[in-house]
């Protein structure tokens, strides 16, 4: 059964929830079934998989609420970085524990699109694919996911309240 | 170009998200810039930390697989409950006007049945010792200083070096996307039978993967995939298309589980 592991743990980043997340992937493999024949050779098929987990969350009520932390302001420019590089070296050392509850606390744009980069190892391309979004709306989204998630770990290795 | 500027450039450059030219620049710009590369270095090492945190946090349980699995293969096969579980049909005789001749039939697929389940019944130790004879070749291919005869990532050059080698043919799974890598290949017998066995890496893990044609009483029986546990290493066979498969490797079962759907996707083109 083609990428049901990872879509079964994508399925939980998103949901937070076991339950939630095996009626997402269920749901997710009978649309893919029924609605295989849309899908174009030759495309990324992880990609499509994703989309359509992603878009059957999103009418969930959990969804709905998540969706309401979407960002209606992507722009296409790479924001400039500030000077990151001993807090970056720092943070390279933080404990698993720390970074999985990074990504729990994190808006859901920015989690997914973390999870699917650096998880899933998509490049650029598919993760546009995936999230239907322009590849410099990846880019740009993803530098803020990234120093979102530095700035909340800097604060939690500081015994900040992040 | 000040180091600021760099500096945005270097999530793409370690996302592979570059073009060679901008990869060029900013790996020029990296080999002189020490403040710069250890900013790039922090970035890589937290992109791995983000890997290794998330990856495999939550894993499916073998009950929610069975029921997707079932899902899936229903509009396909409704006659089978469980997926890539063939179980044996019987031809039931037809009833003739001369009820003495469909009571011999009935008897004869009852007995029939009989030796099916007798069958059955023995297949799980003839199992699990045939997939510890595999578990030994693997073992042996590990310590092996040469441990494969084809060497190469590039699956177009492994499966032709099995032409002519082999009295049957198989199709090597489409790895993009996926953390597997082809390592390359070797000839082995098993029972005096030919077979493929080919080497696959997962994050510095060794995975091997047997393919031999299907033949009664040669290999390990079986209907489905059948998953076995053993000494630390975790192992799936199944029969496809007249041919079986076994995968064994040190890694989890759902790393196993995943190759093993790789596999079967690639058999079923």
């Amino acid at each position: 059964m083609p990428h049901f592991a990872s879509l079964y743990n994508l399925a939980c980043w998103l949901t937070q929830d076991r339950a939630a997340a095996e009626d997402l992937v269920q749901e997710t493999y009978a649309k893919a079934l029924k609605g295989f024949p849309s899908y174009h050779q030759g495309t990324n098929f992880r990609a499509w998989l994703y989309r359509i987990l992603r878009n059957t969350f999103l009418t969930t009520q959990a969804g709905l609420k998540a969706a309401a932390s979407l960002d209606s302001d992507d722009v296409t420019v790479v924001e400039p970085s500030t000077d990151e590089t001993p807090e970056a070296i720092l943070l390279a050392r933080v404990e698993q524990a720390t970074i999985q509850k990074a990504l729990e606390v994190l808006p859901m744009h920015f989690r997914e699109i973390i999870l699917l980069s650096d998880v899933e190892e998509m490049n650029y391309k598919e993760i546009g694919q995936a999230l239907s979004i322009p590849i410099g709306t990846v880019m740009s989204r993803l530098f803020r996911a990234r120093r979102a998630m530095r700035k909340w770990l800097a604060a939690a290795s500081q015994g900040v309240s992040a | 170009m000040s180091c600021k500027l760099w500096r945005d450039w270097v999530d793409a450059y370690l996302d592979d998200g570059c073009t060679p030219e901008e990869n060029a620049g900013i790996e020029d710009h990296l080999s002189t810039c020490t403040a710069c590369s250890a900013e790039a270095l922090a970035r890589l090492r937290m992109k791995r930390s983000i890997r290794h945190a998330a990856v495999e946090k939550y894993t499916p349980s073998d009950d929610f697989r069975l029921r997707i699995e079932q899902t899936i293969e229903k509009p396909r096969n409704p006659m089978a409950a469980i997926p890539f579980v063939t179980f044996p049909r019987f031809k039931f005789p037809v009833l003739t006007k001369q009820w003495k001749q469909g009571l011999w039939a009935g008897a004869g697929a009852l007995a029939l049945v009989v030796i099916v389940w007798s069958a059955l019944a023995m297949r799980g130790s003839g199992r699990e010792q045939a997939l510890a004879q595999f578990l030994d070749l693997h073992v042996a291919t590990m310590a092996s200083s040469n441990p494969i005869d084809v060497a190469s990532t590039d699956q177009h050059t492994v499966k032709p070096w099995f032409e002519g080698k082999l009295p049957f043919t198989f199709n090597l799974p489409e790895l993009e996307g996926s953390s597997f890598k082809l390592m390359g290949g070797k000839l082995m017998y098993y029972k005096n039978r030919p077979g493929a066995q080919l080497l696959f890496d997962l994050r510095k893990h060794q995975l091997s993967v047997f393919i031999l044609q299907e033949q009664a009483g040669a290999t390990p029986k079986s209907m489905g995939i059948a998953t076995v546990r053993q000494k630390g290493f975790n192992e799936e066979t199944w029969g496809q298309g007249g041919l079986r498969y076994v995968v064994i490797g040190d890694t989890n079962a759902a790393d196993v589980r995943s190759l093993g759907d790789l596999l079967r996707a690639a058999a079923r083109q």
